[in-house]
């Protein structure tokens, strides 16, 4: 075991895994990660926790790990370098595996241009592969980037993200290729709705052979109105929500029911995807739908490992 | 290049209401080519502050002139009896510029009339775009001669991150993915193995990160 995580020993026992999101608060209350701890911490094997996601400032993604784990629940770090150099990262990696934090999942960061502080200064001093190789150095070797020595063990599962759906698309993989070398246990993709592009991705990871040295956990994003399918489709980029998805959102008339079934029906074909190690849903300002998501996938009850 | 931006006029304006006598200073090589500082923008710039000035019923002197190069000890000691008989000089360089004749005229104010805005190239008339960081290790020949310091919105040394879409960049669609253009260029050159291996972390410290920076040929030293 590198890490120890429950998240680890599910993958590694081959089961097929389960984590969703729970975005921190634009505030200082312990409350709103802690509801979501508590609705989701019986369908899923671990919480991811966003790290100033689409760069708007939220409470800490570390202290919503803390906060998660007094639940007993498991979480995964999200960390991005757009706001944190080289110093502070391996600092807050220190932090995460003294308080007993043993997921980590290493990012780029949404561009500062996006958030509610367009003019900060971004960092990105690393990037998100060398961020990855760096902490597996960590965990492997002992070693900070400088080649000191680091007293003390630091397990942590270390993910990275890929999206199938960016360009220049032949690219993707061999990206992805860099991510496994640099040293991703795990990978958690971005939301699905284009399957046939989906899997062509996954049949180059499986030709690379990606598949046997990283677990692969296909992204599924809720959909809630037919707005947020358009909006998606035309405004988020990196994203392939095809015109199908949005007309049968547009068509529905329960509208939130069609959400259900379309992730539904999404679970259902990535569970024959050779090569998907499990989901990890991002139902953003909808965690409500998520157990709902998962009993009705026939994905309970989560592994006790 | 240097490229350079004249400031807003209102900006200009408000920055030389305080002094009477003002020498409008061009500089002929990098904001001449900018079409921010040259002979012809001091010329321009300085009848809209006397314009302004008589219109608005101020006192004072409007002098003009363009040396060489501002960022030349010898070029802007030149001007030195022109700089003194000033109250303030409105210098239309880049911040060297400035710098340097702050440095030669201790007793003078010296006012920015330009925005320095980058390295960059011409693309067309009227057109340019940033091209160099000036980040002090190059790294050109590893990513097929386009930089992602310079041109990555998110400087990234193993691009392209998973906002790059038909080409453009996730922060606007008039900004190119570079690391598009580094895959295809590769690609084209057919050594789109090179961006196999990971591109390790890079020493920023020659990028100014580590202190102000300076660079000596000691056989030029007098």
């Amino acid at each position: 075991m590198k890490s120890g995580s429950s998240l680890e020993r599910i993958l590694e026992s081959g089961q097929f895994a389960v984590t969703a999101e729970a975005g921190p608060p634009k505030g200082s209350s312990s409350k709103v990660i802690q509801r979501k701890g508590d609705l989701l911490k019986f369908c899923c094997d671990a919480l991811n926790v966003t790290d100033n996601q689409t760069a708007i400032v939220r409470m800490s993604s570390l202290s919503g790990c803390v906060l998660l784990k007094r639940l007993g629940v498991e979480p995964v770090l999200q960390m991005v370098v757009r706001d944190r150099n080289r110093l502070a990262l391996q600092s807050d990696i220190l932090g995460a595996a003294a308080l007993g934090i043993h997921n980590v999942l290493c990012l780029s960061g949404d561009h500062q241009k996006f958030g509610n502080h367009p003019t900060a200064k971004g960092v990105y001093d690393i990037d998100s592969i060398q961020f990855i190789q760096m902490v597996k150095t960590m965990r492997d070797e002992h070693e900070f980037l400088n080649g000191e020595e680091i007293s003390g063990d630091v397990p942590l599962f270390i993910g990275a993200a890929a999206n199938p759906f960016a360009d220049p698309f032949e690219f993707r993989v061999i990206r992805l290729a860099k991510k496994v070398k640099a040293g991703a246990d795990f990978i958690q993709t971005q939301g699905i709705f284009d399957m046939p592009k989906f899997t062509e991705w996954m049949k180059m990871v499986r030709d690379r052979g990606l598949d046997e040295k990283t677990h692969i956990l296909a992204g599924i994003i809720p959909v809630k109105s037919v707005g947020m399918a358009r909006y998606m489709r035309n405004n988020v980029s990196g994203l392939s929500v095809p015109l199908e998805i949005v007309d049968r959102m547009a068509d529905a008339k329960d509208p939130k029911e069609e959400g259900v079934k379309i992730c539904l029906e999404t679970i259902e074909q990535l569970k024959e995807v050779e090569g998907v190690h499990g989901i990890h849903i991002m139902a953003v300002a909808w965690e409500d739908i998520v157990p709902r998501i998962v009993e009705e996938a026939g994905l309970m009850p989560r592994p006790v490992v | 290049m240097i490229t350079l931006e004249q400031k807003q006029f209102a900006q200009i304006k408000e920055m030389a209401s305080h002094y009477d006598r003002l020498l409008v200073l061009g500089c002929q090589t990098c904001s001449a080519m900018s079409f921010a500082g040259g002979e012809r923008e001091v010329k321009e710039l300085a009848s809209m502050i006397r314009m302004e000035r008589k219109i608005s019923g101020k006192p004072g002197d409007i002098l003009e002139d363009a040396i060489a190069r501002q960022c030349d000890p010898e070029l802007v000691d030149l001007i030195g009896d022109k700089v003194r008989g000033c109250d303030a000089v409105l210098s239309l360089a880049c911040g060297a510029g400035v710098q340097m004749l702050a440095e030669r005229f201790p007793d003078k104010m010296i006012l920015p009339g330009c925005n320095t805005t980058f390295l960059g190239v011409t693309e067309e008339l009227g057109v340019w775009s940033e091209r160099c960081a000036g980040c002090g290790d190059c790294i050109l020949d590893k990513t097929a001669g386009l930089c992602p310091i310079a041109r990555c919105s998110k400087q990234l040394l193993n691009g392209p991150c998973g906002g790059s879409v038909n080409g453009k960049c996730e922060i606007s669609k008039d900004v190119d993915c570079v690391w598009q253009l580094i895959i295809d260029r590769l690609a084209r050159l057919n050594r789109l193995e090179m961006l196999e291996e990971i591109f390790p972390v890079k020493d920023w410290s020659p990028a100014g990160h580590g202190g102000p920076r300076k660079m000596i040929i000691e056989d030029l030293k007098s």
